[in-house]
This record gives C-alpha cells, structure tokens and sequence, in this order.
C-alpha cells in the first residue's frame, strides 16, 4: 500500500515537472498566465486602483453598496450593534457645495493608499499593504486597539462590535478586530474585478473602473490619463489607489 | 539634614484595612465590568465606528501621563541634586510604576482581542508608536525597578544617580511617545501637532505631582507620622509652576490654531459650539485644573494644607476633563475630507459624533486607578519606602531650630 501511494507520488510529480518545463519552455507562456498561482506572492509590477467618475454616480443610487454586503456579508449580521457601531465597508456621501449649491455623490471606501497611514500606526503589523497596493487586515494578529481607525483620514475602517456568525470563507471577519474594504482581494487574486464595480458596470451606470495602475494600457490608466483623476485628501500626499473625477 | 530611616507602615489598623476593602471593591468592580466587555464586544460600550477610543482610553493615557511625572520626585532629588526631595525619592519611583500598571492594565483590557497581548508584545511594527510605546513603557518599568534597588540597597546607593539620570530621560521620551500617539495623527483636525508631545511631558509633570502630594498627605496623615511644612511648601509650589505651564502650553495651541483659518472649524469647535466639550475645555482643563488651584496655591491659603490637598484634587480632576477633551473631543469633530462642502452619508460624515460613555468602560477606567493605589499602599506596608518621620529637622536642610 505503502510502496503504491510512492508510486503515485512519484508519478504524479514526474508528470507536474514535464507540465512544468512544457510550459515555461516557450517563455511566452508565461506571459499569457494571468491568474497568480496561489503559492505566489503579489509583486509590485501591478497596482490595482479604482476610478469613479462622480458625474455618473446618482445620489439616490446604493448599488455599490449593495453588492459589497452581498459579497462579504457585512450590514445585516451585526444585530446587537446599534447604527454607529455596525461596520460599513463602502457608502454613499451626499455633497453639497455650501456657496453653489452643486450636489455631487460617490462611494467611499478604502482608498488603498500607497503609504497608508493605518499600517504605519499598527502596533503588530496587522494592517498592512500588499506589494500590489491593495491594503488589508491580518486578522490573525490584529489585537483590536482601534489606533488604524484613528489613523484613516477617510473613516474607511470599523470594528466588530459583536460575536458574529455564518460568515463567507472569503471575507472572515471577528469580533474585537478591524476590517475594511478589501478591494475584492479574493476576486483580484482570481482575474477578477471588485464586486462594487462590477454591480455598477452591470447596472449600467458605468461611474467604476478598476485596474492596474502601472500598466499604461489598461482602461483605467487611459482613463486617468486622458481626463485624470483627484484624491481626496491630496493634500496628505497618501498617493491613493482610488482617484475620482470631477470632484 | 538628619540621616532618614525608612520603615513600613504598620499597616493594621481598621482604617488601612478599610482603605483596602474600598480600592479592592472597586478594582474588582472594574474587573467585573472588563470580563463583560470582553464576553459581549464592546456593543455593551459607548464606543462606536465613530468614536472609536472612549473612556477607558481617558483614564488610561491620564495615568501613564500621570505615572511619568510621579517620578519628578525622585528625579529632581538624583538629577537636579535636590537634598530635600531624596527622602522621597523611593515613594515617588513606586507611585509611577504603580500608575503606569494602572493605567496599562485598563489599556490591554479594553482591547478588542486582550487575549493577543503576547502578539503585541513580540511582533513590532517599528514604525507604529504603540510599538515604541511597548518598548518605553516596558523599558521605564524595569529602569525605574533598578533605580528603587539602588536606592533602597546601600551597597548600591552610589550608582543610584546614573539610574536615576537614565530614568528622568526614559521618561520624557516615554511621555513624548504618548503626546505623539496624537501628534502624528495627521487625519484628524484636533491633533497633528508638535505641541501635542511638550504639552503632554508638561501636563505630566503636574498630574503627577498632584498625585504624589495626596498620596504623600495621605500615608503620613493615616500612619500618624510627621510631614514637616518645608517638604509640602516646596511641592505646592512646583505644583504651581507645573499648572502654569499647561496653562501657557494651552494657549500657545489653540493661539496657533486660531492663526491658521484651516484650523477655525475645530477650533470654533473646541473653544464656542462645542457643548460638553466646550464645557469641559472651560471649566475643566482651565478653571478646575488650572486658574482655581493657582489661586490656591498662590493666593492666601497658600499654606494652607487642606487647600494644597484641594488643589490637588482640582488638578487631577482638571486633568481627566483635559484628555477627555483631547481623546474624546478631538475624535468628535468630524474628518474634514471635503473642504467647503455640506458632507452627509449613511456612516455619519460631516456630523459631530455622539459619545455617552457606559457604566462599564467608566468603571474600567475607574477600576485602573483604584488598582495603581491598591498597589501604592501595599508597597509602603511591605517594603522599606516611607521615612519615618519627614518633620522640618529632619527633611529640610535649611531648618534652623527655634530659640
């Protein structure tokens, strides 16, 4: 039995080595791989971002937020909490300019800020920024001191304020840490773009772009290049990932 | 100057033993109140996505503020060779480690995963300020423990200097490290400032001060020993001096707010339309904390010790209505993110944010303190820290015997 599952083994491994050579042979395999096998880290050659373009953003409209809590379970499993505790990943903010009178809408979330000042404050490292930008919570290490929430110059994170239950293997959340808006790092990781963006393009509305920073081919970089894009905060230097237009 | 002979309290009458009983309820009070947080989640608390740090925080950086300034006792005796101050000196080292404990001890327990804490103390973030925090505190403990044994063991006695040198600058960089937990926040209105840090090291000095008076009044009131009136005279009026610097430290921050137009909204906040912050600013951190104990302490009834002991009080009150100013106030003006717009959303931006504390993280809080004086009078039974007699022969070394 012994001898037959090291056969196996051997077997197996002897075919994932040809599979292997067999692809990197050519060389331009690789290029054409897209997904990031799981067993690799992120580098720095992508830096994922978000666009919004405000002036397509109805005030009325939530469909952004709607799909975020679909997708990570977040805004009807905390049920002790009351308003001010529950968490919100992503909202809608109504502004109104106090001289015109001009109205303009946008989600706020994370805005995955090239030095973000939530990891520079984490006493344990568990706010962190991976090497493609997008900025996330260890919740392993995370001891739940809040100094991140005081940190953020955008309110972007919560902390849980209850046990929580049946969450989604993708987005585990606990009470006494932090979480925030992930940019779908689970859906990135599998060629895929966040759930917000992809509601909004879905619905038509067309206000979200997501895509990779460094790549000047990419719709978003074109975008930004052509009308570019405002921070919000700017004046802090955080070099954020999500930019917006017409602000 | 007499040689000083430290000997313990007795520590058995019903009055001490009474003084335990109320510290030990309302430390185990406050014990109580942590383990419900904690079994709950902080739902229980008044603590919100909005105000994220709330009165146990208020007590938690009052007493480590507080802590490193009880050690001027013993540092204006080893660094600045004060004669008058030495007898003390040991109380003084004992106090802050005691208030630092105090103050830690509700710090770890309002955590939103207290059980984590040996991950705080090995993974480091070396560009985190708590970290660093975690370093000083740590670091201020075992020099300031160091220092009582050369103090207190006369083999040792003639390094207690150096120790005593390497504690008075541990602790300003301890307390510097505290006022940048604010300082560096550059999101908020109320903080990102570098006077947050002197501010901090100054309010330190007289919170600490204040602290050690009563405590000092206290154990040589109850323990029946002599506490002369060159000893509380020269305190009181340090304690003076310290109360106007935070004072003046007050008004250079807000004038340099008031400066800038950038800073108007908050400072309109803090200082006009702010309601119980207002409040708080005015009547606690200024007139309680600082106008009515000078008047006190320079006024009349300078000599007075009833009034010095007032004062005290009033400065430690004053102090609390100070940081909560700072920690719950500076977190209930809202992030400016859009400059000139009317901002309104589903998670509250643009509003001033509520807080009403709960009786849980209040009895936290209030639990840390009674848990840094429990400490404080058991160290003076047990242990060889209190002169037996502080009386002006004695203490003073300019006394001069009446004819």
């Amino acid at each position: 039995m012994k001898q037959d599952t090291d056969m196996n083994r051997r077997r197996f491994l002897g075919q994932a080595a040809a599979a292997a050579g067999l692809t990197v042979a050519p060389g331009v395999m690789l290029y054409e791989v897209q997904a990031r096998p799981a067993d690799q880290a992120a580098t720095s050659k992508q830096r994922w971002g978000m666009l919004i373009d405000t002036s397509k953003c109805s005030t009325g409209c939530t469909d952004c937020v709607t799909a975020c809590k679909t997708e990570h379970g977040w805004g009807s499993t905390e049920t002790k909490s009351n308003a001010e505790q529950q968490a919100q990943w992503i909202r809608k903010v109504k502004l109104t300019d106090k001289q015109t009178g001009h109205v303009q809408s946008l989600p706020l979330m994370c805005q995955h800020c090239e030095t973000p000042p939530c990891v520079d404050v984490c006493p344990t490292g568990a706010s962190m920024k991976r090497a493609d930008g997008i900025v996330l919570v260890d919740k392993h290490i995370c001891i739940g001191c809040r100094y991140c929430m005081m940190a953020c110059p955008y309110k972007a994170r919560s902390f849980i304020h209850e046990p929580l239950m049946n969450q989604k293997p993708h987005a585990p959340r606990g009470m006494g840490t932090v979480e925030s808006c992930t940019l779908c790092v689970h859906r990135v990781d599998n060629d895929g773009i966040p759930a917000c963006v992809e509601s909004c393009n879905a619905k038509g509305h067309k206000a979200m772009y997501f895509g990779d920073l460094h790549d000047p081919n990419s719709e978003i970089s074109k975008r930004l290049k052509e009308f570019g894009g405002e921070q919000i905060r700017a004046d802090l230097g955080l070099n954020t990932g999500v930019r917006y237009q017409g602000l | 100057m007499k040689a000083i002979r430290y000997q313990e309290i007795q520590g058995n009458s019903f009055g001490y033993f009474a003084l335990l009983g109320i510290l030990g309820l309302i430390v185990a009070a406050g014990g109580l109140a942590a383990f419900y947080m904690e079994h709950n989640g902080h739902w229980v608390t008044g603590m919100t996505n909005q105000v994220v740090w709330g009165m146990p925080h208020v007590f938690a950086i009052f007493l480590i503020v507080a802590a490193s300034g009880a050690l001027n006792v013993a540092s204006i005796s080893s660094v600045f060779g004060k004669k008058q101050y030495k007898p003390l000196a040991p109380l003084s080292a004992f106090l802050s480690i005691c208030l630092l404990l105090g103050g830690l001890t509700i710090l770890v327990l309002d955590l939103g995963q207290p059980d984590r804490l040996i991950v705080a103390m090995t993974i480091y973030n070396f560009k985190s300020i708590f970290a660093w925090n975690m370093i000083l505190y740590n670091g201020f403990i075992a020099i300031v423990a160091v220092y009582i044994w050369f103090m207190l063991e006369k083999r040792m006695n003639k390094y207690s200097k150096y120790a005593g040198f390497a504690a008075f600058f541990w602790r300003l960089i301890l307390t510097t490290g505290t006022g940048s937990i604010f300082g560096f926040l550059v999101a908020r209105q109320a903080y990102d400032a570098a006077i947050m840090a002197p501010m901090f090291i100054i309010m330190s000095f007289a919170y600490g001060l204040a602290i050690f008076i009563l405590v000092m009044m206290a154990a040589y009131n109850w323990s029946g020993r002599e506490l002369g009136d060159a000893t509380v005279r020269r305190m009181k009026n340090l304690l003076g001096v310290f109360v106007g610097a935070v004072l003046y430290f007050t008004l250079v921050y807000h004038l340099t707010n008031l400066y800038a137009t950038e800073h108007h909204g908050v400072e309109a906040f803090m200082l006009r339309d702010g309601g119980i912050y207002t409040t708080l600013f005015w009547w606690g951190w200024v007139v309680i904390g600082g106008v009515l104990p000078l008047a006190l302490l320079y006024g009349p009834t300078g000599d007075n010790r009833s009034a010095i002991g007032l004062a005290s009080v009033l400065v430690i009150l004053g102090g609390l209505a100070t940081i909560y100013v700072i920690v719950i106030g500076g977190q209930a003006y809202p992030l400016e993110m859009f400059p000139g717009k009317i901002v309104e959303s589903s998670f509250f931006d643009g509003g001033v944010k509520a807080y009403s504390p709960t009786l849980a993280e209040t009895l936290l809080g209030i639990g840390g303190f009674a848990l840094a004086l429990i400490m404080v009078a058991l160290v003076v039974k047990v242990l060889r820290v209190l002169p037996e007699s502080m009386s002006d022969a004695i203490a003073d070394p300019h006394y001069k015997a009446e004819k």
